[in-house]
């Protein structure tokens, strides 16, 4: 059928919108990576020449390597407590169909819908009037928390697909409770639950509002280190940390491809 | 299933340890939060609504409400105007497209919010991309001042967020049966016709959940909003964290926070009913397909269709 100028304008607009659209999600990852090879002292774009100093004085500083392995060590033991508390969770919710369940599966994902802001200030209240101190397990909890409804959505939806028949067999041919999750349901689930931890690491090394209240005076997260730098001055540091960051964690989603595919937690087995 | 209750709860057990964590670490804290709201400060001593009332006078903290509430629409309207262009081509795009459009849409959510943030003040600062693009065409003679301004920040949310909004509408428009937009081209519609006829109103409610996401992400995006506004653009989140570190004024930002928190709801509730309406039936069918969490309140059901529909979007190139 031979299209009109109107239709044809039509698919034109679209396609150039998307194009733009397209450009507009790349650009700022390519920004980011091309001035972190900057050999001038400033963010000026496009550089006015290129090297690798930056890397190597920001493996230098301590300043800034010191706030990121603590990161990655909170980020570590949040994704830990979220995912083995989350997983258990994830599955009694998927057993049970009553009110209970769907009760607990709202409050299991409710910190998304909380503005994180108010969160973390309700938690640093409720630790100030109970005279606790701040240390790594309140920070642990909070980014938890933060954490939770990721590995509740995306292991509950593992445990969705997964054919109640196989259970059933499981047990019909004398296998208990226990051995029956270690040996057909936990594998069966584990790209889910690795998926999620992933997505949990990631959303717990990023936090910001959190650390923000519940990090004392002498811990520092890489985020809020990041942000105080650039709320100074434009430090060229901070684009090769992005570069850092974007190639790990490229890295770290590809060796998750490999292990769990992608589609987190959903494809089938 | 015929289960009695107590089969029912000792199902439950597995999730004990994660609820009393939720206990002490969600409910307890927010329950103390809105008690703090009704205290008086700074003696915490006398009960009252007079952090309320200091709201409600005061003029300057309600119009940073709607400001927020403003940028967070402006944002997911922008979001969603700009993710219907890249999801129609997506759909008609063949498996090599799909995944570099794929990667190109998850490429944000990968990267951290800091970073994202700082890729902007890159492009938009003053020796940025853009001036230096601007002034090397002759266009402008001086650098224009694009960062910390309302524009500059719309246009940074919405790289940032818009991953939130493509994922669920597109995953939307592959579950739109093809014959229906090909029969209504064959009736004689123009493609514009179809479009808003016939492929608009059945994916509405990948839209809405889309425009959900990227509105609660938007509004309550912290560091962007105080990086990109820089001080100049006061938004809830920079105003809530000011009251309680800055001036020390726990009760007045716990009613902020409260405020806050029931406003975004509000909006997600109300907007989110507004999609069901209209397409109630088909809604309930694409969500008893895709989201196990259909069950969930309906606000909570919207935030979380996310993660279903991320799968989906790479199922295809899988």
């Amino acid at each position: 059928m031979p299209s009109t100028l109107a239709d044809r304008l039509f698919s034109a607009v679209v396609r150039l919108v998307a194009a733009l659209t397209g450009l507009l999600l790349l650009t700022p990852t390519l920004v980011v990576l091309v001035v972190s090879f900057t050999g001038g002292s400033s963010l000026k774009f496009p550089p006015p020449s290129w090297s690798i100093r930056w890397y190597v004085e920001l493996f230098a500083s301590a300043e800034i390597i010191d706030p990121a392995l603590f990161s990655l060590k909170l980020a570590l033991l949040a994704t830990l407590v979220s995912t083995t508390l989350g997983t258990a969770a994830a599955l009694g919710i998927a057993r049970s169909r009553g009110w209970p369940a769907r009760l607990l599966d709202a409050l299991f994902m409710s910190p998304m819908v909380l503005p994180a802001m108010a969160f973390s200030l309700s938690l640093l209240v409720v630790l100030n009037a109970l005279g606790l101190r701040l240390s790594l397990g309140t920070l642990v909890v909070g980014h938890a928390i933060i954490c939770v409804p990721y590995v509740i959505r995306m292991v509950g939806a593992a445990v969705q697909q997964l054919d109640p028949a196989l259970a059933k067999c499981s047990f019909g041919l004398g296998a208990s409770h226990f051995y029956t999750l270690r040996r057909i349901t936990l594998p069966l689930i584990s790209r889910g639950i690795i998926a999620s931890g992933l997505v949990a690491f990631l959303s717990s090394f990023d936090n910001v509002p959190v650390s923000l209240f519940l990090a004392d005076a002498r811990t520092e997260v890489l985020p809020i280190k990041l942000w105080a730098i650039l709320e100074g001055s434009l430090d060229v540091r901070v684009a090769a940390v992005s570069g850092v960051v974007v190639v790990a964690t490229l890295v770290g989603l590809i060796v998750v491809e490999r292990i769990a595919g992608f589609g987190p937690g959903l494809r089938s087995r | 299933m015929t289960k009695s209750k107590s089969g029912t709860l000792r199902d439950l057990l597995p999730a004990l340890p994660l609820a009393a964590l939720f206990l002490v670490g969600f409910v307890l804290p927010l329950t103390v939060l809105g008690a703090l709201s009704f205290f008086q400060s700074p003696e915490f001593t006398e009960l009252g609504f007079d952090q309320y009332r200091r709201f409600a006078d005061d003029g300057l903290a309600f119009s940073i409400l709607a400001d927020t509430l403003l940028i967070g629409a402006e944002v997911a309207t922008l979001s969603l105007c700009l993710a219907y262009p890249l999801g129609l081509v997506y759909l008609a795009a063949g498996p090599r497209l799909r995944t570099i459009l794929t990667f190109l849409i998850m490429l944000p959510l990968l990267t951290s919010t800091v970073v994202r943030t700082f890729a902007w003040i890159v492009i938009l600062g003053r020796e940025g991309i853009v001036n230096s693009i601007m002034q090397a065409l002759g266009i402008w003679d001086q650098p224009a001042r694009l960062i910390y301004t309302w524009g500059g920040l719309i246009l940074a949310l919405t790289q940032i967020q818009l991953p939130l909004m493509a994922l669920p509408l597109i995953n939307s428009l592959i579950r739109l049966d093809p014959t229906l937009p090909k029969a209504a081209e064959g009736l004689g519609a123009s493609r514009v016709r179809v479009f808003f006829t016939v492929i608009l109103p059945l994916t509405r409610p990948g839209a809405v959940a889309g425009w959900l996401l990227v509105f609660a992400a938007a509004s309550t995006a912290f560091i962007t909003q105080s990086l990109i506004g820089g001080g100049r653009i006061i938004l809830m989140p920079l105003y809530i964290y000011q009251q309680a570190v800055g001036e020390q004024a726990w009760p007045f930002a716990a009613a902020l926070s409260l405020i806050f928190t029931a406003a975004v709801i509000a909006v997600v509730v109300a907007v989110d009913r507004l999609g069901k309406d209209r397409t109630a039936a088909r809604t309930a069918r694409l969500k008893a397909e895709a989201a196990p969490a259909a069950s969930a309140d309906a606000g909570i059901a919207a935030m979380v269709s996310l993660k279903p529909e991320q799968a989906d979007i790479g199922r295809p190139n899988a």
